[in-house]
């Protein structure tokens, strides 16, 4: 039985809470309340402790939802490619409305944030296997061979990785081949401070968006005393538009693997988890077949690699439908089987994380990126890009273009050379790093995508998401958007964030509304940046970030989108709107 | 013995213990930092209300959860973070229905009482007004939805005596609210039942049967401040003005109670003087219906409830210099505004057709085209008219209202008294 976890460590049952309301939730469709009540006496906790799990995240319901359940993608560039209308299509289909079930119980009709599979708009998820580039026709497919009994699996789209470009000359690193164990085979031969130290000659920096020097991060874990000790990595992949640990995942899922182990041998871990976002389940049988095969291999296990002593096997763990769970802390939360909300700075996860033992916690990329430098050297990584930001990036393109799909660039490209291999199609502004990143002008788009200048906002630093809108996309739709996603992702334990998001939203929608005036521009921004210095995790300092920029490189566009009659005295009123209710009162 | 080490509070030099936490060493050094959820013997803390911010060695983070370390630089007292603080506690007032004056925990909130540290007039946030229900469900308590400020702290400290919890946070986001486990709750002694209302910094944790028990009306807790020095108190003023001219004053109650007019009138043998220096035109005081001149102020109390009053607060703002939102419904819908996290049928069908004294069979909900046409909702002043200054209160007290005006209409310097500023 060498492909099954090796019982290295035993977690507290608590830890298998997630795991057993997803069991729960795909057996019978929803959590039931019995469940709550066995749940509750199984862990030792009150029946409201699990209601508040269940309640947190979006894929456990407390009603039914039908034996086939569907989310639909309503992320922008999914609005933009047509997702309003595939869930009309679906509503008329199933005769579900759009957040409930049809009568007969079949089918259940939701929405959901960005999927991950935004070159592939527009998409879905049915009982979590993937839809992708939906129409009318498709969904009317869909739902008539669903009816005659097909079973879903059958019937589902494998997502293309859709790798459009990497750098010129086999310069791939992320693509490059891997023989098994071989990155692990060097980093023994280098010893942990070997490798510690390559990490530090080859600056690499998180790729999860905060890109804090890993070899930092690695070397706090590895000086701490307590054990046992645990690497995870974050594959939660939440930011809108970011598909690239997706890829990642199905096209070299042993590199990642291989990083883990890696970073466990440094740092001296026991063992490793995966937080798989629950969006891509679909993805859990090949994650789970490469680790069997390296269990099979002796790369996982007792003694990995033969290395005497060094004893660590890695358990995917399936998170269920919440952005916040990407924030390091949250995460650890949600492993622990709880809620997601994210920790205070009291203690940093290398002292203190999962189950309060020093943890590392690093994206996908960065696992996948370690292997590689080690199998290739950090002479010849240092080669790739520039000065000072060295290696290669992974951007997933999206939105308005004809080659929408990831793209390896070394570091250095201008966003105007990623434009044209993407062929964008008149573009306006770009939304670099997803809705919490950054939004240029396309008079920007000299600017470099690399690590260096960032005070100075000459080059742009890019998180993986790269989502590319034409001049006849409404600015104020697309923020609204976001706002909408972060207030709904906000996990509501602060009250910036919790407050602010929903005022920031009714706001927009004042002008939206065109209801709006000069003052409410500059209310907006400082607003936003009370959000910004007092949020408690980078959700709600961050959510803000789009607006405040975009108010200011789009002056005349917000100019545009004012009351204009407004004489500093009285405001634009809707009377008829405002009496409508009272009016279809009386009829 | 813990290693000592040496930090700068607002420029104060101070020598602590390693380690403790900065809130605990700013309280012990009589140096004020608002707070909320910090809770004294809560471990680790709970970080959750963000009214604490304050720049840590130039970058903003909350008091609360540092731990004082070797030449730890804090500013406390900037004019942004002062701003910030205050919009946190704006924010939990927009997000929340907060009507003070009925709330059985006014005058021993902590909320409450932040808001007059703060020296909070009007929220910059427009309010919310979620609805929320009140949970009667529990045997010992009444969770009042409405208040709860999400501060972590029942949920963390209140447990039974096997160490489950009573309160737990339900949903996420905007939508999270404070369950509570009516089984657990049962099983609490009085004494836990009655710490659990006592943490709450909120009106939102109420216990039957006793926290009704004493008197509300007739409190006033919180006489001084707890800052020595407030940022924003106002000196004293030194000489009186000189008054040549008679100022003309304008008043109206929209969506209100008259409170805030009866209150206007509470000065007393005050009033002779204020006769001498100005005039009333248009106001319920003088019953003159239309406008006679151009107003220097306009006194505005209640909100805007029905069409009527949007025309009548636009004419305001027409003829008058100044426009003053007097009193909690002025300022952002106040008590009228209660009925805006609920449906306008259901409030009509309360209200005219099932209440208790109506005679069955025989009401209707009024509409005629000559009667002003209800509103979707209650809104406040400032969403219909630029409003240029507020006055807090239900009902501001007496002596605000004029010292305002007073200053208003002759650049006279006031103080307020701690003791005048108050909601409820
Ligand atoms: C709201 C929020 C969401 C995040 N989502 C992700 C995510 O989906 N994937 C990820 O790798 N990092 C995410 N992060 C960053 C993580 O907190 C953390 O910095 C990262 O996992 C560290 O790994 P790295 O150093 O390899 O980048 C998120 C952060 C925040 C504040
Ligand atoms: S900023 Fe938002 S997501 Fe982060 S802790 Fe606060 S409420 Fe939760
Ligand atoms: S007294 Fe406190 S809890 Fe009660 S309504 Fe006022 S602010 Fe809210
Ligand atoms: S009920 Fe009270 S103690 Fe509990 S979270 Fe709300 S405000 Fe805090
Ligand atoms: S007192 Fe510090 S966050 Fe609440």
């Amino acid at each position: 039985m060498a492909e099954t976890i090796q019982t290295i460590f035993t977690e507290p049952a608590h830890t298998q809470m997630m795991n057993r309301l997803w069991d729960l939730q795909l057996l019978n469709g929803y959590i039931r309340d019995e469940d709550i009540t066995q749940l509750a006496s199984l862990f030792g906790l009150s029946e409201i402790e699990v209601e508040g799990v269940v309640s947190f995240y979006h894929f456990f319901h407390r009603q039914p939802t039908g034996k086939y359940t569907i989310y639909v993608n309503n992320s922008i560039v999914a609005d933009h490619k047509g997702c309003q209308r595939i869930i009309e299509t679906f509503e008329r289909e199933t005769g579900a409305r759009l957040g409930s079930v049809d009568r007969s119980g079949m089918f259940g009709l939701f929405e959901t944030p960005c999927i991950g599979l935004s070159d592939q708009e527009p998409s879905a998820l049915i009982n979590f296997y993937p839809f992708t580039q939906l129409n009318a026709m498709k969904v009317k497919d869909i739902v008539g061979r669903l009816k005659a009994g097909v079973d879903v699996a059958d019937i589902c789209d494998q997502p293309q990785d859709n790798i459009r470009f990497t750098p010129a000359d086999n310069k791939t690193l992320f693509f490059r081949h891997l023989e098994a164990g071989a990155s692990i085979t060097k980093a023994q031969a280098l010893s942990p401070d070997g490798v510690i130290d390559a990490l530090k000659i080859s600056e690499l920096a998180g790729r999860g968006g905060a890109y804090f020097p890993t070899w930092k991060k690695w070397q706090a874990a590895k000086e701490q005393g307590a054990s046992p000790k645990f690497v995870v990595c974050n594959a939660d992949e939440g930011e809108p538009g970011t598909f690239k640990d997706r890829v990642l995942m199905n096209a070299c899922p042993h590199s990642l693997i291989e990083g883990m182990i890696i970073c466990a041998y440094t740092i001296g871990a026991s063992m490793g988890f995966i937080y798989l976002r629950g969006k891509y389940r679909w993805l859990l049988p090949r994650l789970e077949a490469t680790l069997a095969d390296y269990r099979k291999m002796g790369l996982l296990g007792k003694n990995c690699n033969r290395i005497e002593g060094f004893d660590f096997d890695i358990r995917i763990q399936m998170g269920a439908g919440s952005y916040v769970c990407g924030e390091e802390t949250a995460l650890l939360e949600s492993l622990e089987g709880k809620r997601g909300e994210p920790r205070t700075k009291w203690f940093f996860p290398v002292e203190k994380g999962y189950l309060q033992l020093p943890t590392v916690v690093n994206n996908v990329e960065t696992f996948c990126a370690v292997a590689q430098i080690l199998d290739i050297g950090t002479d010849a990584y240092l080669k790739l890009g520039i000065p000072g930001s060295a290696g290669t990036k992974l951007i997933s393109v999206s939105g308005d273009c004809k080659l929408p799909g990831l793209y390896e660039i070394e570091w250095g490209m201008t966003v105007a050379e990623l434009l044209e291999l993407c062929e964008a199609e008149n573009p306006y502004y770009i939304q670099v790093s997803g809705p919490s990143g950054e939004c240029i002008s396309i008079k920007e788009k000299f600017r470099r995508i690399s690590m260096l200048d960032l005070l100075a906002r000459k080059d742009i630093r890019c998180g993986g998401s790269f989502m590319v809108f034409n001049k006849d996309r409404d600015l104020v739709k697309v923020l609204l958007n976001f706002a909408a996603f972060f207030k709904q992702e906000s996990c509501g334990i602060c009250t910036p964030c919790r407050a602010g998001n929903f005022i920031i939203q009714r706001k927009l929608e004042r002008l939206d509304n065109g209801l709006a005036i000069e003052e409410d521009l500059k209310e907006l921004k400082t607003w936003g940046e009370i959000m910004k210095t007092t949020s408690r995790c980078g959700l709600g300092k961050t959510a803000t970030n789009s607006l405040i920029l975009a108010m200011d490189k789009f002056r005349d566009y917000f100019g545009e989108k004012l009351d204009k009659s407004y004489n500093g005295q009285s405001m634009k009123f809707d009377m008829e709107a405002a009496t409508r209710e009272y009016e279809t009162y009386k009829k | 013995m813990a290693k000592m080490v040496n930090l700068q509070i607002d420029g104060k030099h101070i020598q602590a213990e390693e380690g403790k936490n900065l809130m605990l060493v700013a309280r012990e050094n009589g140096i004020f930092i608002p707070s909320l959820c910090y809770y004294e013997h809560i471990e680790p803390p709970l970080g959750s209300c963000r009214v604490c911010t304050c720049k840590l060695n130039g970058k903003a983070g909350p008091a609360c959860t540092e731990k004082v370390a070797e030449g730890l630089v804090v500013e406390v007292n900037t004019p942004e973070l002062n701003d910030s603080r205050k919009a946190l506690v704006e924010m939990m007032f927009a997000e929340g229905n907060h009507i003070c004056p009925a709330c059985e925990k006014s005058g021993l909130c902590d909320l409450q009482h932040m808001g007059y540290e703060l020296g909070i007039s009007a929220t910059r946030f427009p309010h919310l007004f979620k609805d929320r229900v009140i949970d009667y469900n529990p045997s010992r308590i009444v969770m009042e939805h409405n208040r709860c400020i999400k501060c972590l702290r029942c949920v963390v400290d209140v447990k039974s005596k096997e160490g489950k919890r009573v309160f737990n946070y339900i949903n996420r986001g905007n939508e999270t609210y404070v369950g509570v486990d009516y089984a657990e709750e049962a099983k609490l002694t009085d004494e836990e039942i009655l710490n659990a209302m006592h943490i709450c910094p909120t009106g939102a944790i109420i216990v039957r049967g006793v926290s009704q028990s004493e008197p509300f009306g007739e409190r006033k807790y919180d006489q001084e401040s707890v800052q020595k020095h407030r940022p924003h108190a106002k000196q004293p003023a030194a000489q009186r003005p000189l008054v040549n001219e008679k100022k003309v004053v304008a008043t109206v109650s929209l969506a209100g109670c008259f409170g805030c007019h009866m209150s206007l009138l509470d000065i007393d043998t005050d009033l002779l003087d204020v006769i001498e220096l100005v005039s009333f035109d248009k106001s319920p005081l003088t019953d003159i219906k239309k406008f006679t001149n151009r107003c220097h102020i306009g006194l505005i109390e209640g909100g805007c409830c029905n069409s009527e009053n949007i025309e009548t607060l636009r004419l305001f703002r027409e003829h008058c210099d100044i426009l003053v939102a007097m009193g909690e419904c002025a300022v952002w819908g106040g008590l009228p505004a209660m009925r805006n996290a609920i449906p306008l049928s259901e409030c009509l069908e309360e209200a005219y057709l099932n209440c208790v004294t109506n005679e069955p069979s025989s009401t209707i909900v009024p509409y005629h085209e000559d009667l002003p046409k209800i509103l979707d909702k209650v809104y406040a002043c400032n969403e219909i008219v630029k409003i240029d200054y507020y006055i807090p209160g239900c009902p501001p007290d007496a002596n605000h209202i004029w010292k305002v005006v007073k200053n208003l209409l002759w650049g006279e310097e006031y103080s307020i008294l701690y003791s005048e500023f108050k909601y409820d």
